[in-house]
């Protein structure tokens, strides 16, 4: 018994309510995924300027040259990706170390003014981002003039209230009666955390790290407005700086889209497990 | 013995005491610099023209300045009007799809939860670059191709300003609604199956049984949903400002837009700002609005 009839004893009338149901389901994820698509498939094309490129929407021809006309663009395009990836890793460990141990501290230790300092960072989270960037790049560029540093881009990253919000709901759960064995038999509280609390939480950390890592490579205006330099850029200022300077040229530009969202891609389809279940992490109340 | 192990215990307690103030310490300093600091910053700069070196108070002149300018009201009545037509809409498709998902096999609910995720993952700038292309105002442009077919000229979707709003709103529409599916999904899965049994003795066929039994158990992750949509569509701005820029004659430019070329093209950072703190009055206001409207019942 459930919201759609069981159809019992007829499974073709069971058979076609679901056809038509996946033909409808398809219909839109051809619709969702279309960009993608579109995205992928017109980077091989021809590097040339668009008025003589007729896009098609099947492909027409299988050439990387666009892949190299992207590159060849700037003798920084490979940094780009690098410093993507310097910054994201980083991001990623320090807010998975930080936000665990902060999340096991407001979950299971009791020390005074844990409640207060928890519903600070809370009403935190509610404050858009615009409020906090004009300060936060004052204090970035002309009070710690770090600005075009890797500093200035992870920094501010470091540990969100996000991240030890999540590490705190899921840490909540684990039995106290654990902890306190450990603690019977001698263990300190880092013992506690590196021993019990970080295996038991291992999923939570996973999405966490995924999510973290997602986020900072994606992330656009930040590194757009602390970089100055190409050799500091990442590969979304670099892909936003490419596109300004060759409005025309459409296969490079897609190649060059293709570039900056092939790496989470790929990371999507390995450990697309842990990307759908973050998603309700967060948001189901536990 | 009872007076000795009282001191014997209170040690300890402070011992973990220590521990976690230890734990907490660089999430709170990273707090207390990179947001708690802006913050109270942010507040002290709405009332100065910011200077570098000798900023100067001007009292509220930058929140009368905000409120005298028309075109702040204008970004205010964008972001209205972009939120209006884009968040019931995706709430509506996510919840049709994940009704339509319901049945199908795990597998199968996994195929389609991952393809309409997929587009989340990649980037707002890679997206913005795809969708600046098929919004080509040249004849041989996707959605100008599309259109044709059915005997409607040429647009030039995002250089007009009366086809610009609609243009980032369609974008909004066919982009990824892949997390408000899985959330509505894991939802619909909770709803306890000794209600649909009780409604099929009664005789309900499905759409009443969406009706009167689907829609109110999901209120709570509507609630959520609509309230987290609204707060997200107030603060966007990335694709305005890297699809039209905020234009033509300001047709685009949301409130997140205007702070920010306020900030970092003029360097108006006082005016900037003050309207940073309006706009999250503003938010927290609406927030206080939904909750209030829709939280009525709705138990937490």
């Amino acid at each position: 018994m459930a919201l759609y009839s069981e159809h019992t004893g007829k499974p073709a009338a069971k058979r076609a309510r679901n056809g038509v149901i996946i033909i409808i389901l398809i219909l839109f994820a051809l619709a969702t995924i279309f960009p993608i698509y579109f995205m992928i498939m017109s980077s091989f094309g021809d590097p040339i300027e668009a008025g003589a490129a007729n896009y098609s929407l099947f492909p027409t021809k299988f050439t990387l040259d666009s892949y190299k006309f992207f590159f060849d663009y700037s003798e920084y395009s490979y940094r780009w990706l690098l410093n993507s990836l310097i910054v994201a890793t980083t991001v990623m460990v320090s807010n998975v170390f930080f936000a665990s141990l902060a999340g096991y501290a407001f979950s299971k230790i009791k020390f005074k003014g844990r409640t207060v300092l928890f519903t600070i960072l809370l009403i935190a989270m509610m404050i858009p981002y615009q409020v906090t960037q004009v300060p936060l790049y004052i204090l970035i560029v002309n009070i710690f003039n770090i600005q075009n540093t890797y500093s200035a881009l992870i920094l501010p990253g470091l540990v969100t209230v996000y991240n030890i919000f999540l590490a705190k709901q899921f840490m909540g759960s684990i039995p106290g009666e654990i902890l306190e064995c450990a603690k019977i038999e001698g263990c300190n509280q880092f013992q506690i955390y590196f021993r019990i609390i970080l295996p038991l939480s291992k999923t939570v950390l996973a999405v966490m790290a995924i999510l973290t890592f997602m986020d900072s490579w994606n992330t656009f205006f930040w590194p757009f407005l602390v970089t100055n330099t190409m050799d500091m850029q990442t590969i979304q200022v670099g892909l936003k700086n490419f596109r300004f300077a060759n409005t025309t040229y459409f296969a490079p530009m897609m190649a060059g889209a293709t570039i900056s969202a092939l790496p989470m891609f790929i990371l999507f389809f390995s450990l697309q497990k842990y990307f759908l279940e973050g998603v309700t992490v967060g948001a189901v109340k536990g | 013995m009872a007076q000795l192990a009282k001191p014997a215990k209170r040690r300890r307690i402070r011992g973990d005491g220590a521990w976690a103030y230890a734990f907490i310490a660089v999430a709170l300093v990273v707090f207390a610099m990179f947001t708690a600091y802006p913050v109270v910053s942010a507040f002290i700069i709405s009332f100065q023209k910011y200077k570098p070196i000798g900023s100067e108070y001007v009292g509220f002149d930058n929140y009368i300045a905000t409120f005298k300018d028309s075109l702040f009201w204008k970004s205010v009545v964008n972001t209205v009007v972009y939120t209006i037509l884009t968040v019931p809409v995706s709430l509506i498709i996510s919840f049709a799809i994940a009704i339509l998902i319901l049945p199908l096999k795990k597998k199968l609910q996994t195929t389609f939860k991952a393809v309409y995720y997929l587009p989340a993952v990649a980037s707002g700038v890679a997206l913005s670059v795809v969708w600046l292309w098929i919004f080509d105002p040249m004849p041989e442009g996707i959605f100008n191709k599309l259109i044709s077919l059915f005997g409607i000229s040429n647009q030039n979707w995002l250089g007009s300003s009366a086809t610009s709003m609609f243009s980032l709103v369609l974008m909004a529409w066919l982009s990824s609604h892949g997390t408000s599916i899985i959330i509505y999904l894991a939802a619909l899965l909770g709803i306890d199956s000794s209600y649909y049994e009780a409604a099929d003795l009664d005789g309900a066929n499905f759409f009443q049984k969406l009706w009167y039994i689907v829609i109110p158990s999901l209120k709570p992750t509507t609630l959520f949903l609509l309230v987290t949509g609204v707060i997200g569509s107030f603060q966007v701005f990335q694709n305005a400002y890297l699809m039209t820029g905020g234009g033509p004659d300001n047709s685009t430019t949301m409130v997140g837009l205007l702070i920010f070329n306020n900030a970092f093209k003029y360097f108006e950072f006082g005016k900037a700002a003050a309207q940073s703190l309006v706009l999250a009055a503003i938010i927290a206001l609406i927030s206080l609005v939904q909750f209030k409207f829709m939280g009525k019942d709705v138990e937490y």
